[in-house]
């Protein structure tokens, strides 16, 4: 690397600070830069690449647009690609719903220790692994589970109903696990909410409904946007999930990926769909923003 | 007169402590009414309790001759300048302006119409699109008070709000309040704990102390003729000696105390000789020369010498020690420039017209 050697032997022939500094800085952001070099472009590269040839014969490939071709015909694909999308918003709008009073019951309402306390609460369920937290959900709801039993037990129902493989079950569970990354940024931006505002709205006539709609979410709108952003990413990118709560019935895309890559040992169409999924959360993303009038920048800054 | 406000006797706790304490008092349509305090003395409280966003334990607030028990803040006739202003910085100029009218369900075009005309009122013609972070603080200043008098309220409360601006800016927004209060007519509540914005925009201040009301006058009355100790020591600033009434002739007082320090006074309320008494005498109110035939003879005369100058143009003063009791007097320094050489160490004479310092019981607490 000549800018290096460079730097050495200027450092070398006249100490300098800011050379020296700036020496340093490319030394902490090294780690950042290969992991982002090597773990992510290089194999997106690599998945490009694949998902634009074809084999012809055994070790023989040429360039084509097959794969992207398989997934518009194939009704399969395209059907789960789209029921994916669906239930992530439906699944991020869930989280936003019941992450909202949990916020501004930590931002606004709680003292100092309570909040601590409710904080932890939060997290708790993240000291155990995605796996077993998703196993325990199922250990609630299969048919021979808690939950069926209490229902017969209180007589809610004849027979111990199968509450797990239901979309519901699904979004149930990814609402779960993305709760945290909702609540995080949503209570450090209604934080930032100066209380006097809400007194002035209601001073000049203002009632809940109109001050949550024209002062609370307009204020919050960038944390509300950061969280959905995670949360979507999140859940569009989760495979354990759907697969375990929704069984062959979730269709989730992540699992046409696994499928391709492992079970079918068709890389090509597995990088192909992992490239749809990238474009598909990606325009959402800009899309939401767009929708929300958020820059990116403003919301990451969150 | 017709009073905009009325409070009678009412009382607020926060767990032991007594914020404000059975206070009654009327504010009269139209005028401009402050309450000083120093902070904590539960003028914000009461000042809370106007708006609505806290209720009294007990008493009666009638505003417009309404009583207001139970009547929530969005449903008051009372608007309120918050200490920060709490503008919406979502919304532009015109929108915050118009929000509160908005809120009553006005046709769009009415409430740009309204807005425009308010804006014009307060020297922000065209201001609508722009946003709050473009303006200066004097121009947010306006906003706030142009997003509560377009609901033409009964009541404006304003809530210290020149307490964020800069010494400059707070001078020229005393004027401006002063004026836009005369040009809307609307009776404003003011509180502070600044004393001169109280003296200079009020028609009536009423000084706040422990939940209580000291005195409620003219700001003239408040500073002539201080009704309480802490009125006297809070309004304007005094040379406050204490003793004991040595003599008592109808209400010429006569101070002594250990020191030596003897100083004749003007008894407000009930002094009989023997009693503990504090006196106030107003650096402004007294005379200095360098010699003592330069002083009125029919004052006494004191003399000391000057321990520091206190320069600060129009509000210039000098300390001294009284020579026999070596009290400390502050005196202020007259604008002539006859002592603009004076010297720290010099011996002066000062005296003071006796019916223009105060003499009080003194308090339990002082003796």
């Amino acid at each position: 690397m000549p800018a290096e050697a460079n730097a050495a032997r200027a450092t070398a022939a006249r100490p300098d600070n800011a050379l020296q500094a700036r020496l340093l800085f490319m030394l902490l952001l090294a780690p950042a830069l290969l992991w982002l070099l090597g773990l992510i472009v290089l194999p997106h590269l690599e998945l490009a690449t694949l998902s634009l040839r074809e084999r012809v014969a055994p070790r023989v490939y040429k360039l084509s647009l097959n794969q992207y071709r398989t997934f518009i015909d194939e009704p399969l694909y395209w059907h789960t690609f789209v029921r994916t999308a669906w239930m992530s918003v439906l699944a991020t709008a869930l989280t936003l719903l019941i992450a909202f009073p949990i916020a501004w019951t930590l931002a606004k309402l709680v003292r100092a220790r309570a909040k601590s306390v409710l904080f932890m609460l939060c997290l708790v369920p993240f000291w155990i692994s995605e796996t077993v937290r998703t196993l325990g959900w199922m250990i609630l709801l299969r048919e021979s589970g808690v939950l069926p039993g209490l229902l017969v037990s209180f007589g809610l129902a004849d027979t111990p109903p199968e509450l797990l493989y239901h979309d519901a079950t699904v979004l149930v569970g990814l609402v779960y696990t993305s709760l945290l990354f909702m609540v995080v940024p949503l209570t450090s931006a209604l934080e930032s909410l100066d209380d006097a505002l809400i007194e002035a709205a209601y001073d000049l006539g203002g009632n809940g409904p109109s001050i949550l709609w024209r002062i609370v979410i307009p204020h919050a709108a960038p944390g509300i946007a950061a969280g959905c952003i995670v949360v979507f990413m999140l859940t569009l990118g989760n495979y354990l999930t759907p697969t375990l709560l929704g069984g062959k019935n979730s269709l989730w895309f992540t699992e046409q990926i696994y499928t391709q890559f492992i079970t079918r040992f068709n890389w090509e169409q597995g990088a192909a769909f992992g490239f749809l999924l990238l474009t598909l959360s990606t325009a959402m993303v800009w899309v939401g923003l767009k929708l929300s009038g958020q820059s990116f920048g403003e919301v990451m800054r969150r | 007169m017709h009073a905009d406000l009325q409070a009678a006797r009412i009382v607020k706790r926060f767990g032991g402590h007594l914020a404000v304490d059975e206070l009654s008092f009327s504010v009269a349509r139209g005028s401009f009414f402050s309450i000083l305090g120093p902070s904590g003395c539960g003028k914000t409280t009461l000042l809370r309790m106007i708006a609505g966003f806290i209720a009294p334990d007990s008493g009666e607030i009638h505003i417009g001759g309404r009583n207001m028990a139970g009547v929530a803040p969005n449903r008051r006739p009372v608007n309120m300048v918050f200490q920060h202003l709490a503008l919406f910085p979502m919304m532009s100029v015109g929108d915050n302006v118009g929000y509160g009218l908005s809120r009553r369900g006005l046709p769009k075009a009415e409430i740009a119409r309204r807005v425009g005309e308010m804006l014009e009122r307060v020297s922000l013609a065209g201001a609508q699109a722009k946003r709050i972070d473009q303006l200066s603080g004097g121009q947010k200043q306006r906003v706030a008070i142009a997003r509560s008098l377009v609901l033409e309220p009964t009541l404006l409360l304003l809530d210290e709000p020149l307490g964020a601006l800069d010494l400059k800016l707070r001078e020229h927004m005393k004027i401006e309040l002063k004026q836009l209060q005369a040009a809307f007519g609307t009776t404003f509540v003011y509180i502070t704990h600044d004393q001169s914005e109280a003296l200079v925009l009020s028609d009536q201040v009423a000084v706040m102390n422990a939940g209580r009301f000291e005195q409620v006058g003219t700001p003239q009355q408040l500073y002539y003729e201080p009704q309480t100790p802490f009125v006297a020591g809070f309004v304007g600033a005094s040379n406050r000696l204490g003793g004991r009434a040595t003599a008592v002739q109808g209400d010429a007082v006569t101070l002594s105390n250990e020191q030596g320090l003897v100083l004749h006074a003007r008894a407000v309320g009930a002094i009989s000789a023997g009693d503990p008494v504090q006196a106030f005498v107003r650096p402004e109110a007294t005379t200095l020369a360098r010699e003592a035939s330069a002083l009125p003879a029919n004052q006494p005369i004191y003399a000391g010498q000057v321990q520091s100058l206190l320069f600060d143009g129009a509000n210039s003063a000098l300390l001294l020690r009284e020579e026999r009791s070596s009290a400390e007097f502050r005196i202020a320094l007259p604008q002539t420039g006859q002592f603009s050489d004076l010297q720290v160490g010099e011996r002066v004479h000062f005296g003071f017209d006796p019916k223009q310092a105060v003499c009080f019981a003194a308090p339990p607490h002082a003796r």
